[in-house]
């Protein structure tokens, strides 16, 4: 079966089970790895990418339900890794081991685009989701606040 | 231990490596073997070749520091290469890091034991001095001048009068062929001239995390791979009696199913057993799985209940264990005290769980095996892998990912020898994919743990007697038979804790393992720091004492406590002897007063919130921590604020260091809050992170405040001290804010949290 998908821009065709989740055509067939597998289950956020501007898990997202829509990974977030949010990150060392921060950074980039001055609750509720086993939320919180131009505290 | 710099000019060694072959390549070897720096007694197959650091520099001026050591969130890779950048006055542009593929050449790689910093300090910087001593040697017979005329500084050596340069490139021919400086000829830079090191340095991998470029275990193909996915036995030591493949081998994608060998007891690094899965994706692989029929066969630890042995270790403790600590007539002591005081301490089974679960991918074909896995421990993987393949190490290749977090769990090389088993067998490429549930059920879990502490008091409160009882089940039961702790294990927190009381014995106990036990970030630091901080705190509130002025006057004046002062008669320290790394009373006082000071400890009744402290010595730092506990809206208790004083001797990268601590404390913070894994019927009764809680975002504290002491003492670790203190100023807090004590983990047993 085919499934037909904007990915990162490009038109893309597909030769997957449409239950195929999101996550793994993007990884085994399409070959974009920096979408992370951490849990499979919707619980840690890793795998987050959006759909039509949408944060989705893609653990648990069908590839089927993308059909004719628009998917946004990691690696389509910014042309160069310059998007505000991965400027941020690596000025402010965000991230420890690095596995979680791709799906972090696709969440916050979601949560900026609808709330460009986040509030500190609102940055704790968009990224309830996203875990982080090496511990760096306080610096996940000052860069998404970095990111979007506002002084700390 | 003899150290010995020398040139490299093993053209494998260089080539495995994409270096030139014409360039200035320099290693220390430990080992005090002579060897000359020229080729033939470097040739391959020379015993004792064992850089365990190494710096080499291209004739086009590119400095390259292999990184022997692997990077799983400490920063290794970021830090290394600053200092031979420094001593070597090389501009940091030009300096790549190459990550070193498993092999006993570099000595010791186990990124473990929070050792990748203190391990090679010194000899980094030596190394990098010695580069620069023969640069500045070639430069000056050049131009016919003194090598002190000279000086190396942004990529080049200079005439002093700066009237002529020579870059670092045009000077390596000549730097090869020139003998090593004697140890005492090379100076090293005075460390005002050191303009990086012990400074906040960029993250160098910061972009490749941030683009998803960097390249972690899962993210490497092969042409023709197939994907595992294994149902391992879920009791530890279970059997497939038999199994029916046919609705697997159905599923679309699927191409094989493989049953594995089980394991014999000690189980080690072995295979899990089970069957295997392999298909052409990973999710075909996964249901695959799903559609297997399979027979298990328990064995005898399908009796392993969490409640029952919670018991079982509670008897232990409450009888005499073997004496591995003993100063003064502790019996005599507790009869003869005006107060007995007791309390026991639980302290559950808890798992790793990095945010990248196991994952390897092998490739076994014409007698040779390539293994590509994010490992903390390449050369046992490597071994390991050889012994699978049946093949003997030389013909072994393995190379090292980013790791997506290890905490210890990628230590062990079961994965890669499932992996290479596997591969063996399809005769194709094969990565093997952990689910996250397969992550929490076959962990080389933290050992579940009881402790009793007593203490006999004097008619005016002061300690005169302490006892330590702990019972554990310890790692070396994964590795052959032990059902008790040694008291090598009791290094962590119990006998390398100065007590400023007459009368003290520690104790060990029974403890029998029903599933595999290994090392978890700090280890047993984590239950004994636990035990030790909160029993001083019930002291305290017991005697009506400041909690911080009773662990000021149990640890006693500051000074270094002898081994006789311990009672003990060897301390094994972290593989660091006790004159370079005493135990220092001293040092644990200043973390403590300097974490006091700077969190408000004095004015800290303020209105709903309430302040915890605890401290611990560990990996031969000194770490005290406050934290903050407060009742949200909802009657739950949260951490809102925590700071932290470490003194790790010299650092290299305060930056890093911050990054550690603050980590540190969200990962104490899950084992204090949530972390448990228990068992019934011989399995996890967890499985994912729905009921494996951690510590996410929202409970983050609004801020996580460190101090680095400034010291130039050797090198302590930095990646595991920082997580002992934690739980305990936890429920520190939790009993100065509630007035409940919490002595069994996690406190969400007890509290809504
Ligand atoms: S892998 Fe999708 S949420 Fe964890
Ligand atoms: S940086 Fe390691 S899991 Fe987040």
């Amino acid at each position: 079966m085919t499934v037909r998908v904007r990915i990162n821009g490009e038109e893309k065709e597909l030769d997957v089970d449409p239950e195929m989740p999101l996550l793994w055509a993007v990884r085994d067939v399409l070959g974009l790895t920096g979408t992370k597998y951490g849990c499979g289950q919707a619980l840690c956020g890793a795998c987050t990418v959006h759909l039509d501007g949408q944060p989705v898990r893609a653990c648990v997202t069908p590839i089927g339900r993308a059909e004719g829509h628009s998917v946004t990974t990691i690696e389509g977030l910014s042309p160069d890794g310059n998007h505000p949010l991965q400027k941020a990150w690596v000025e402010l060392g965000v991230p420890q081991c690095g596995f979680c921060q791709t799906g972090q950074i696709m969440c916050a980039a979601a949560l900026l685009a609808k709330k460009p001055q986040p509030s500190d609750k609102e940055i704790d509720q968009s990224l309830a989701g996203n875990l982080c086993r090496c511990g760096t939320y306080t610096r996940i919180r000052s860069a998404v606040k970095k990111a979007a131009g506002m002084s700390e505290e | 231990m003899t150290k010995l710099l020398t040139l490299i000019s093993r053209r494998s060694f260089l080539e495995g490596l994409n270096l030139s072959v014409g360039g200035l390549a320099l290693g220390v070897f430990s080992g005090g073997l002579a060897v000359a720096a020229n080729e033939a007694s470097t040739a391959k197959g020379a015993p004792g070749l064992n850089p365990n650091v190494f710096v080499h520099v291209a004739p086009d001026g590119a400095v390259t520091i292999v990184c022997a050591r692997s990077e799983m969130g400490q920063g290794i890779r970021s830090s290394l290469p600053v200092l031979v950048a420094d001593e070597l006055g090389a501009d940091m542009a030009r300096v790549t890091v190459a990550q070193a593929d498993g092999d006993k050449v570099y000595g010791d790689q186990n990124t473990d034991g929070s050792s990748s910093v203190r391990g090679v300090y010194d000899d980094i910087r030596r190394m990098g001095a010695t580069a620069r001593v023969m640069l500045v040697a070639a430069a000056a017979r050049r131009w016919k001048v003194k090598p002190e005329a000279c000086e190396a500084r942004d990529h080049a050596v200079f005439l002093r009068d700066g009237t002529r340069s020579l870059g670092f490139g045009e000077l390596v021919a000549a730097a090869s062929k020139l003998p090593i400086p004697k140890e005492q000829d090379v100076k090293l830079r005075p460390k005002s001239e050191l303009r990086r090191a012990g400074r906040p340095m960029p993250l160098l991998d910061g972009p490749a995390y941030v683009t998803g470029t960097a390249v972690f275990g899962a993210d490497i193909r092969l042409p023709g791979m197939l994907i595992a996915v294994v149902a391992r036995p879920p009791v530890v030591g279970g059997k497939v009696v038999r199994f029916d493949a046919t609705r697997a081998l159905a599923v679309p994608g699927v191409k094989k199913v493989f049953e594995l060998p089980a394991p014999k007891p000690p189980y080690t690094f072995q295979l899990w057993g089970g069957v295997a899965v392999l298909a052409e994706n990973t999710w075909a692989a996964m249901r695959g799985r799903e559609a297997l029929d399979i027979t298990w066969e328990d064995g005898p630890n399908a009796s392993y209940d969490s409640t029952t042995y919670r018991e079982q270790l509670t008897a232990s403790i409450r009888e005499p264990g073997a004496v591995a600590r003993n100063v003064g007539d502790i019996d005599a002591a507790l009869a003869s005290a005006a107060r007995v005081v007791q309390a026991e301490y639980h302290v559950p089974h808890l798992s790793h769980v990095p945010m990248e679960p196991p994952v390897a991918l092998a490739r076994v074909e014409n007698g040779t095996c390539e293994v590509w896995a994010p490992t903390q421990h390449p050369q046992a993987a490597r071994g390991v892998a050889a012994a699978t393949a049946e093949l003997p190490e030389e013909k072994v290749q393995v190379h090292v990912t980013f790791l997506g977090g290890g905490f210890g769990r990628k230590s062990k090389a079961d994965f890669i020898a499932e992996v290479v088993w596997l591969a063996k067998e399809a005769g194709v490429p094969v990565r093997v994919q952990w689910t996250r549930e397969d992550d929490v059920r076959h962990d080389y879990y933290h050992s579940v743990s009881a402790q009793q502490l007593t203490a006999g008091l004097d008619a005016s409160g002061k300690v005169i007697a302490w006892r330590h009882r702990t019972a554990f089940p310890p790692i070396a039961s994964t590795f052959g038979q032990a059902t008790r702790p040694s008291p090598s294990d009791l290094q962590q927190g119990v006998l390398d804790l100065a007590l400023s009381v007459p009368n003290v014995r520690a104790e060990t106990c029974e403890a029998p393992p029903h599933v595999r036990i290994g090392w978890l970030r700090s280890v047993y630091n984590i239950f004994h720091a636990f035990s030790v901080n909160a029993f001083v705190d019930e002291l305290a509130h017991l005697r009506g004492a400041d909690s911080r002025d009773m662990l000021l006057e149990v640890l006693g004046p500051p000074r270094q406590a002898s081994l006789q002062e311990l009672g003990i008669t060897a301390l094994r320290n972290y593989g660091a002897s006790v004159e370079d790394h005493p135990v220092d009373a001293g040092r644990l006082r200043g973390v403590i007063e300097r974490v006091t000071a700077m969190s408000g400890w004095d004015a800290r009744k303020a209105k709903g919130r309430a302040l915890g402290l605890a401290a611990h010595r560990s990996f031969l730092s000194y770490v005290a921590v406050v934290a903050s506990v407060v009742k949200d809206d909802q009657g739950r208790l949260r951490v809102d604020e925590a700071w932290v004083s470490v003194d790790a001797g010299t650092i290299l990268n305060p930056e890093r260091v911050r990054s550690q601590m603050e980590g540190s404390v969200i990962f104490g913070m899950s084992i204090a809050l949530h972390g448990a894994v228990t068992m019934k019927g011989g399995v996890p009764e967890q499985s994912n992170f729905h009921d494996l809680k951690l510590v996410r975002i929202g409970e983050a504290p609004r801020k996580i405040h460190v101090d680095i002491v400034p010291s130039e003492l050797p090198s302590g670790g930095i990646g595991e001290p920082g997580v002992p203190p934690v739980a305990p100023a936890i429920i520190n807090a939790i009993f100065a804010l509630t007035g409940t004590r919490i002595r069994e983990l996690p406190v969400s047993r007890t509290l809504a949290v």
